[in-house]
């Protein structure tokens, strides 16, 4: 199968601005919530989104990075171990409304290991999944997002390759495990 | 790379500065679990781990254990004083008692050097050598390298004298191979008698003269004087040694820069430290304390991540 474009940078300007908008009407000014990326690449979308809910409401929001690597049930399973990145959540999240930014949701094993870790830092009031790419009948875990970029149907086979770093050139792919 | 290159952390000669690296690394995120209102994750949930000790200690067996209580691994301590060692069971089937009970872990301290690397020939668990008598303990060579690290910035060029009791010291010997892995010189200064001969054949300066160590280096990493370790006289008395070897304000006073001073620990106050020494803003005694469960951590979850 061919590499097939998901979403273009202008495509995904178009994508964050629409999440921001449906962010704002569910948490206003934002004063009762904060943001959680999810590390390694939720992070990138998750300042993506931050800047432009800062930009838009004129407020500072609270922003924070999670890792979940030691929270993962594949941990002694897999080929390789996963490497572990910050953790950084300067500020209370107990009893606050907490919007976790992932990049990809495809089996939801990650977003159970983020809550577990999540819940190191205080018992949220209420908790979000925002994902850019949504991968449908995928799931392994009975987690759901709330709010979603981009719902793709894909194969086992396949994967999702998010560049987000670059800033300036940001594309989603689909393409086949074998390619890189 | 995400993976340790060996299954075993029997001593620092043998692994590779990538390793010494990924282990700070991980440090580094554990230091930051520990520093939580939760301290623990359940990484090593499904792992037992055996904390075997044939030699008396407490704030190795407790870091370690700490260590892998905040894993969420389950624990079990053996030391041998009150064990079936004292009825003349042998090493290797003491440990496969043990290992027969699914053990996937041994973190062992024992007075024979070598013992570790022995048992690690004939037993399937990861093994940790928590001190082997006057040879390696690689997890205080880790911590004191990364408390530095954690200090200075950076090991490369950062001038260590290792003070004191070289010759029953463990911490040395791990020390030197860690440091000189990383980057760092090394220095050791002691009596003569407290040297090994064949100590400059590791590649460091030696120095008999206790204010020259002090005025050439970043870091005094200063050893505690191995009573315990010693069936004959290395010195006349105590008061002697510390009168040649202990280190005061007034010594850190003359120097025209601020340098470090570490202890592995435990202090003979009034020997090798005095109090004002111990407990000044030189120290970082207790830095070197919290970091040896943050590296601890980080030792066993690598070792558990490697596949056989």
């Amino acid at each position: 199968m061919q590499k097939k474009l998901i979403l273009d940078t202008h495509l995904l300007h178009i994508t964050v601005d629409r999440l921001c908008q449906q962010l704002i009407e569910a948490h206003g000014d934002f004063s009762e919530t904060a943001i959680l990326g999810m590390q390694p690449r939720g992070i990138h979308l998750a300042d993506m989104i931050h800047q432009k809910l800062e930009e838009d409401l004129k407020t500072k929001i609270d922003l924070g990075y999670l890792d979940t690597t030691f929270y993962r049930d594949d941990f002694r399973r897999r080929d390789t171990p996963v490497k572990a990145n910050a953790t950084k959540v300067p500020f209370i999240i107990e009893n606050r409304n907490v919007v976790l930014i992932d990049d990809v949701l495809f089996t939801g094993r990650s977003v159970r290991a983020a809550l577990d870790a999540m819940i190191a830092f205080g018992r949220p009031k209420k908790v979000e999944l925002l994902v850019l790419v949504n991968r449908k009948y995928s799931r392994h875990l009975p987690i759901e997002p709330d709010f979603i970029g981009k719902d793709v149907t894909t194969l086992e086979s396949q994967r999702v390759l998010v560049e987000l770093e670059g800033g300036k050139h940001n594309k989603i792919w689909l393409i086949n495990k074998e390619e890189k | 790379m995400s993976q340790l290159s060996q299954k075993h952390l029997l001593g620092i000669k043998n692994i590779t500065e990538k390793d010494i690296e990924l282990i700070y690394e991980t440090a580094k995120t554990f230091k930051d679990v520990i520093n939580r209102p939760i301290k623990k994750v359940p990484s090593l949930r499904d792992i037992t781990i055996a904390n075997v000790f044939f030699e008396n200690s407490t704030r190795t067996r407790l870091s370690f254990e700490l260590a892998e209580k905040r894993l969420s691994a389950d624990v079990v301590n053996f030391s041998s004083s009150n064990s079936s060692v004292k009825k003349g069971e042998t090493l290797l089937d003491t440990v496969n008692n043990i290992l027969a009970m699914k053990v996937d872990m041994v973190v062992m301290r024992h007075s024979s050097p070598g013992a570790p690397h022995f048992l690690s020939k004939h037993i399937d668990a990861n093994i940790v050598n928590a001190g082997d008598g006057t040879h390696e303990h690689p997890t205080q060579a880790l911590l004191d390298t990364f408390s530095i690290l954690e200090k200075h910035g950076t090991l490369q060029g950062v001038k260590v004298a290792i003070i004191g009791d070289i010759l029953h010291s463990r911490v040395a010997i791990s020390n030197i191979f860690a440091l000189k892995k990383m980057g760092a010189e090394v220095m050791v200064c002691g009596p003569n008698t407290l040297l090994p001969k064949y100590i400059s054949s590791l590649g460091v300066k030696v120095e008999l003269d206790v204010m020259k160590a002090l005025q050439w280096c970043d870091v005094a990493n200063v050893l505690r004087i191995q009573l315990e370790r010693q069936q004959i006289k290395y010195f006349p008395s105590l008061r002697e040694y510390s009168l040649y070897y202990g280190i005061n304000r007034r010594m850190l006073d003359q120097l025209d820069k601020k340098i470090t001073i570490m202890h592995p620990g435990p202090i003979n106050r009034g020997v090798e430290l005095n109090s004002d020494v111990a407990d000044s803003e030189h120290a970082i005694i207790l830095d070197q304390v919290e970091n040896g469960v943050a590296v601890r951590m980080a030792v066993l979850y690598l070792l558990a991540g490697v596949h056989n």
